[in-house]
């Protein structure tokens, strides 16, 4: 058996490779990208002709999953957590096609919000599609489910949910791989050529046929190993650990052995049996989720008059945030070793604009010519160039979700607030930007809208944006006047000109784009080392 | 035997390179790994951590528990604060560079921060990047750094010089020599000490 040293998204990406995948699909985002990447980079997938370029944005990516797997082959989608929203059309309908191909849905929650504005747990998701999820609770586990999970895919003709969090997603440790375990899928057409036509009358009863499936996917989570009960002798209580809880569970355990009865959840629909054996033996519960409660919530149920249930509801455990061994000791009643505290001379080192960043000078002239209008008027989106909110900058008011900039400065400005203006990076402008521009358009609303241009998905480390290239093109075919897309050299040394087409635009009454063009400077170097690489 | 560690400093300053040279060394002896990283938006700048956890049993959890890390390894000094509730407070090593990566502009007094650091029972203060540019490797402080918590580390010193040659091997001998002198010369202000 061979040996590699992964990251839990490395584990992922290589079994996926070792399990006959024909292509995966994604958009970056923090903690799930280094998926794809290793996909990319891998010479194995790439003589195996697995695709793997970077889609537009999570939706474009599921579609294009399901239409693989419709083509018979196997197939897996990645993204971070608020990726789900993105793509939460085609997935809560992929539900009710089910698959071709079996199909992996690979979810990266971020408890803590290392990288993101929220916290949201994607098993809410899973459960609500009724599709099964899997959650590893260490590297190997994460590999052993991709095989395991195409397996369960193609035999209930259901997409399958892996789910993880950024400590696993970022966490490297020896993984025993298994290559070429399954060679890819043919070609194959559907048994049922009315499968994916979603008109009610087929919908009907396709989702009658997803309901069926249920009993047999909670079987699995009881019979197929991933889910375990660890007898104890301590009835007092019971604990039952999902996921990644397990390990800090475990952890506090190190020494000695635990005396209550555990039972751990790697995979659901829950297993309502084992759930049952464990209450019933214990006299109360203690749920560890590393997310928000959502098992916690389902056992406790809307009244709480059965048996004592600990966790994040009732203060056991925080409500927020990811969790770790103190938290989970501390949980148990037991003593908890202690550090020395934080002296209070150290202060916080918050994230922030590269020496020298392009974004940086676009800020400097925005802000020079927002002075006179006053603040709250530069609505931003995701990407390096929300750090801008932070000082010497503090130039933009509002970060929500992708491509939110252009439609909320429009909202606005159609309140009358005006002028109104949005800034957004390149790759996210063909994230989610496009449409909300021909909204513009199609209105005519007075917006002056920034696209920055740095030629790169900067943010995630340098992946290749869709819009490269083909910017001007798509906001004239959009039907933004063609005198009104203005394109800028964010340098200090044009900081005089670039101020005078700002104020051009801003005082344009109707949709102008600016488009500050240079290249991001974490890609330009490392463009150079790898062009350095390749002389050698 | 366990061994938790924290690498420590600020996004771009290649603190974390040093876990891979150390976990390849652990590995080597047979050592059970797991490394926890900082990826994403952090890494513009601002502190990261890395997570370094070596036993001969298997590990539970990715992340060291609070009070048990038996060395915090920084480049950078506030950063090394910044992980005391993690430091076993009375066996935990700090090791750490004495010069500020000032990006801040609230970054406190110097000696205030190196004071704090020797309050720490058991610390090692110094200038690894001196020691570094002496040695004409002014980008080697990393390795310094490695040589003087090599001393309390329970891993062999030959091991982790394999692991040098083994992770910069592919960039000629020159390279490897290099950052080989810089962990001796860490090494030797451990010895000093």
């Amino acid at each position: 058996m061979e040996k590699l040293l992964l990251l839990g998204d490395e584990a992922i990406a290589q079994a996926a490779i070792d399990a006959g995948l024909s292509g995966i699909f994604a958009y970056p985002g923090t903690p799930s990208t280094e998926i794809t990447e290793y996909i990319q980079a891998s010479k194995e997938a790439t003589e195996k002709g697995i695709r793997s370029n970077w889609a537009c944005n999570e939706k474009t990516a599921m579609e294009a999953t399901l239409g693989m797997s419709y083509a018979g082959k196997r197939a897996m989608f990645t993204c971070k957590h608020v990726g789900m929203n993105v793509a939460a059309d085609p997935f809560m309908n992929s539900a009710i096609t089910g698959v071709n191909g079996g199909v992996i849905y690979i979810a990266a929650d971020d408890p803590s919000m290392h990288s993101s504005q929220d916290e949201q747990d994607s098993r809410y998701f899973a459960d609500w599609a009724m599709i099964p999820i899997l959650e590893p609770s260490n590297q190997q586990e994460a590999y052993d489910m991709v095989h395991y999970g195409y397996e369960l895919s193609e035999k209930f003709r259901i997409p399958v949910m892996i789910r993880i969090t950024t400590r696993l997603a970022h966490s490297r440790a020896a993984v025993n791989i298994r290559r070429n375990s399954k060679q890819q899928n043919p070609v194959k057409l559907l048994d049922n050529p009315k499968q994916f036509i979603l008109l009610p009358v087929n919908a009907r009863r396709q989702y009658k046929e997803l309901i069926a499936k249920q009993e047999g996917l909670e079987n699995a989570a009881k019979m197929d190993g991933f889910n375990k009960y660890i007898d104890g002798s301590n009835k007092k209580m019971g604990i039952i650990a999902c996921g990644l809880s397990f390990n800090y569970l475990m952890e506090n355990y190190r020494e000695t052995h635990c005396e209550f009865p555990i039972l751990k959840i790697s995979q659901y629909p829950m297993p309502v049996e084992m759930v049952n054996k464990l209450y019933e033996e214990c006299e109360t519960i203690l749920i560890l989720e590393e997310g928000q409660p959502l098992f916690e919530k389902q056992i406790k149920g809307l009244l709480n008059k059965g048996k004592k249930i600990m966790g994040r509801l009732d203060g056991t455990i925080p409500r927020d945030g990811e969790l770790n061994p103190a938290i989970v000791g501390k949980a148990l009643g037991l003593k908890v070793s202690e550090g020395l505290p934080i002296p209070e001379i150290v202060a916080p080192r918050p994230p922030k604009l590269c020496e020298g960043c392009p974004h940086a000078d676009s800020y400097k002239a925005l802000n020079e010519v927002m002075e006179e209008f006053g603040k709250g008027r530069v609505f931003a989106d995701i990407g390096c160039y929300t750090l801008g909110a932070m000082p010497p900058f503090n130039a933009i008011s509002t970060t929500v979700d992708m491509g939110a900039s252009i439609t909320m400065a429009k909202g606005a400005s159609e309140a009358g607030f005006q002028p109104a203006v949005a800034v957004i990076g390149d790759s996210t402008f063909t994230h989610s930007g496009m449409t909300g521009l021909l909204d513009c358009v199609v209105d005519n609303v007075p917006i002056t809208i920034f696209i920055l241009d740095n030629s790169i998905t900067a943010m995630t480390g340098t992946q290749k944006s869709s819009a490269t290239g083909r910017i001007e093109a798509i906001c004239e075919g959009i039907g933004v006047s063609k005198d009104h897309i203005r394109v800028i050299t964010p340098l200090k040394k044009f900081h005089q000109e670039n101020v005078q087409v700002i104020k051009e635009e801003i005082a344009y009454q109707g949709v102008s784009v600016i488009i500050p063009r240079r290249e991001c400077l974490v890609w330009a170097n490392k463009k150079r080392k790898e062009e350095k690489k390749l002389q050698k | 035997m366990k061994i938790d560690i924290i690498l420590c400093g600020v996004g771009g300053m290649g603190a974390l390179s040093t876990a891979a040279i150390i976990s390849k060394a652990a590995l080597d002896m047979g050592m059970y790994m797991k490394q926890a990283e900082t990826h994403g938006m952090s890494q513009r700048g601002g502190d990261v951590q890395s997570h370094l956890r070596l036993s001969d049993k298997e590990i539970a959890s990715d992340l060291i528990p609070d009070g048990e890390c038996d060395l915090i390894l920084s480049v950078e000094p506030m950063e090394a604060l910044r992980y005391l509730p993690f430091l076993n407070k009375e066996q935990g090593w700090v090791i750490t560079n004495e010069n500020p990566f000032i990006n801040i502009p609230n970054y406190p007094e110097k000696e205030t921060v190196l004071a704090e650091v020797r309050k720490v029972k058991n610390s090692i203060v110094f200038d690894a990047d001196q020691i570094a540019r002496d040695l004409g490797n002014p980008k080697g402080t990393n390795m310094v750094v490695l040589g003087a918590a090599s001393k309390y580390l329970k891993i062999d010193i030959e091991k982790l010089e394999d692991a040098i040659n083994n992770t910069f091997g592919r960039k000629g001998e020159a390279i490897v020599e290099a950052n080989i002198n810089a962990l001796r010369a860490g090494r030797a202000v451990a010895d000093k000490m």
